[in-house]
């Protein structure tokens, strides 16, 4: 038997409708069924999302967007224990507590490493295609496991928590998927090839010190768009990279493909379009500001990329 | 050059893209929108439009499975203290500081990710149950800490996180931005070896981690100028975490 990618989607979608579920029976929930409703849809996304016709699901995705543009996906008021009960039990179950939040990260790497060895009757047991997203999968199963044993708590209850942080992320945690998706639609429309015609048209590239810092800050601009450096790289590289920094000034393609995709690394860190790095985190540590992590990177961002294009006007052409 | 070959007007959705977020739309709403507008910009159908939207919406099914299927695992250990209890531990170690022990974890985070083990990090199974508490727990040292204090120690814990990972994992020969570098570099007719360009990342990689763990050690500063600006007013609540009677001794 081997485990493939798809099992992990259909149990996301039960926890997905188990979570809306409670939503939609929780009397106190101000907003119980439009935030249950919300939740229930993203189900259906992750148990038959592949086996609908695309423009179902693009109607699923367009009603989900409605509702949570509309504010209609609020949290409910927590249930949670006080902070001295919380330290009583952490007095009591000790560095142990430490141990299935570690399973995750332990297992993925693992089941990682040595996937091409865990065959049994010719079928390898992770499917070979999604390694490290299956032995995610896997980690987080087996770590949910060893937490209730250790806690002596209910896997219900761990239904309960779910309910918690993902009343917290509210529809922070679909932004990301929703932009992976903007990319392909962009991609599909041409917008990459409109921004390199732009900036080939209206820039004057003779200067080689100009073409590198057009470059540099091009991946970053284009990535603060996009949210993704790899949407940028090929328009940027494409555009400028090969036919002016390797073309007419015979720089390092190596070097450049290199340096060219940290400075789009620099774009990720300062937009909010890089969602599951910038927006979900500040979600799921509460802070009240949503771009409170993205203005903690702002230094670190422009510096790199200052340094990214000094590294690269003096390494490219050695 | 032919001007008129590239169609220009796709460029509105990143226009929606840009004035959504200036003017604070809710982005569900804006990136949706700027799909749509996209899509008729390139003068496809509506159906094709939904069809776009729906398709790509499940490739990327990805993205989520990694924040949502840690969240009951977490959620149940954090009710029985595992926040706290990370608290409590760092607390037991008398050098630490949220400043060298978020340099400490930048660096653990850049080298495994530079060996392609990016799955020993992330936000919703490391920073929010461990490193984030940790932090704010290694600030207990520097006596009271107001809800600012506390919300920058939490957001620099996970641009740390964000950074660690970027500038590491580029610096891995197989993954998937290099194998993506070079392919697209061969289409162009230019061949690269993967092993030059995950080399020539190096110094960046370098550069990254001394930015930004300068950055870290200000942190440790602008938070000891704080506690002690804030022990000179007397009446300002304290949210330090202390653990319970001398659990550390």
């Amino acid at each position: 038997m081997t485990i493939l990618l798809n099992y992990f989607f259909w149990l996301l979608g039960v926890l997905l409708f188990v979570v809306g579920g409670i939503i939609v029976c929780d009397r106190e929930h101000p907003k119980r069924f439009l935030a249950g409703g919300f939740w229930i849809l993203y189900g259906v996304v992750f148990v038959v999302g592949d086996r609908l016709p695309a423009a179902v699901v693009g109607g699923l995705v367009v009603a989900m967007a409605l509702v949570a543009g509309f504010g209609g996906v609020t949290g409910g008021k927590p249930k949670v224990r006080t902070e001295s009960e919380r330290f009583e039990r952490a007095k009591q179950l000790g560095n142990r507590l430490f141990a299935p939040a570690l399973t995750i990260p332990l297992v993925t790497v693992i089941g990682t490493l040595l996937s091409s060895h865990l065959v049994f009757g010719g079928m390898p047991l992770i499917d070979p295609k999604n390694v490290t997203l299956v032995s995610f999968g896997i980690g987080c199963v087996a770590a949910l496991a060893l937490a209730c044993w250790l806690t002596r708590d209910s896997v219900a209850q761990s239904v309960r928590e779910s309910r918690r942080l993902i009343d917290a992320l509210s529809w922070a945690v679909v932004l990301p998927q929703l932009l992976g998706m903007l990319g392909l639609v962009f991609a599909d429309a041409g917008v990459g090839k409109a921004v390199a015609h732009v900036s080939t048209t209206y820039i004057d590239l003779d200067h080689r010190f100009v073409a590198v810092v057009v470059y540099c800050v091009g991946m970053a601009l284009f990535t603060v768009i996009m949210g993704n450096g790899f949407a940028a790289f090929p328009v940027m590289t494409g555009g400028i990279g090969v036919p002016i920094l390797v073309g007419v000034f015979h720089g390092n393609p190596a070097t450049m493909a290199a340096i060219g995709m940290f400075s789009g690394y620099c774009g990720t860190l300062l937009t909010p379009m890089a969602a599951n790095y910038n927006i979900v985190p500040a979600a799921l540590l509460e802070l009240p500001d949503k771009y409170g992590v993205i203005r903690a990177q702002v230094p670190t961002a422009l510096i790199m990329l200052v340094v990214n294009i000094v590294l690269l006007n003096s390494l490219m052409f050695l | 050059m032919h001007p008129t070959a590239v169609n220009l007007y796709p460029l509105l959705g990143v226009l929606v893209i840009v004035a959504g977020f200036v003017l604070r739309f809710n982005p569900m709403l804006i990136v949706t929108v700027a799909a749509i507008v996209t899509g008729f910009a390139a003068h496809f159908p509506v159906e094709r439009i939904l069809e776009a939207i729906g398709s790509g919406f499940v490739k990327t099914r990805v993205i989520p499975l990694i924040i949502l299927l840690p969240l009951p695992v977490i959620g149940l250990l954090e009710r029985h203290g595992l926040r706290e209890r990370a608290q409590i531990w760092i607390s037991g170690i008398r050098a630490a500081t949220p400043g060298r022990l978020l340099i400490a974890y930048l660096f653990v985070r850049e080298i495994t990710a530079g060996l392609g083990l990016t799955g020993l990090g992330g936000h919703p199974q490391m920073v929010r149950p461990l490193i984030a508490p940790m932090a704010e727990g290694a600030a207990a040292r520097f006596g009271k800490l107001g809800d600012t204090e506390r919300y920058r120690i939490r957001a620099f814990a996970a641009a740390s996180d964000n950074v660690g990972l970027f500038f590491g994992e580029d610096i891995f020969v197989a993954f998937g931005a290099i194998v993506l570098m070079v392919t697209f570099l061969k289409e162009a007719g230019i061949t690269v070896e993967p092993l030059h360009v995950a080399v020539w990342g190096i110094p960046v990689a370098v550069a990254a981690f001394v930015v930004h763990s300068l950055r870290l050690r200000r942190l440790d500063r602008w938070l000891e100028r704080r506690a002690q600006a804030s022990s000179e007013t007397p009446d300002s609540p304290s949210h330090a975490a202390t653990p319970a009677n001398g659990e550390h001794a």
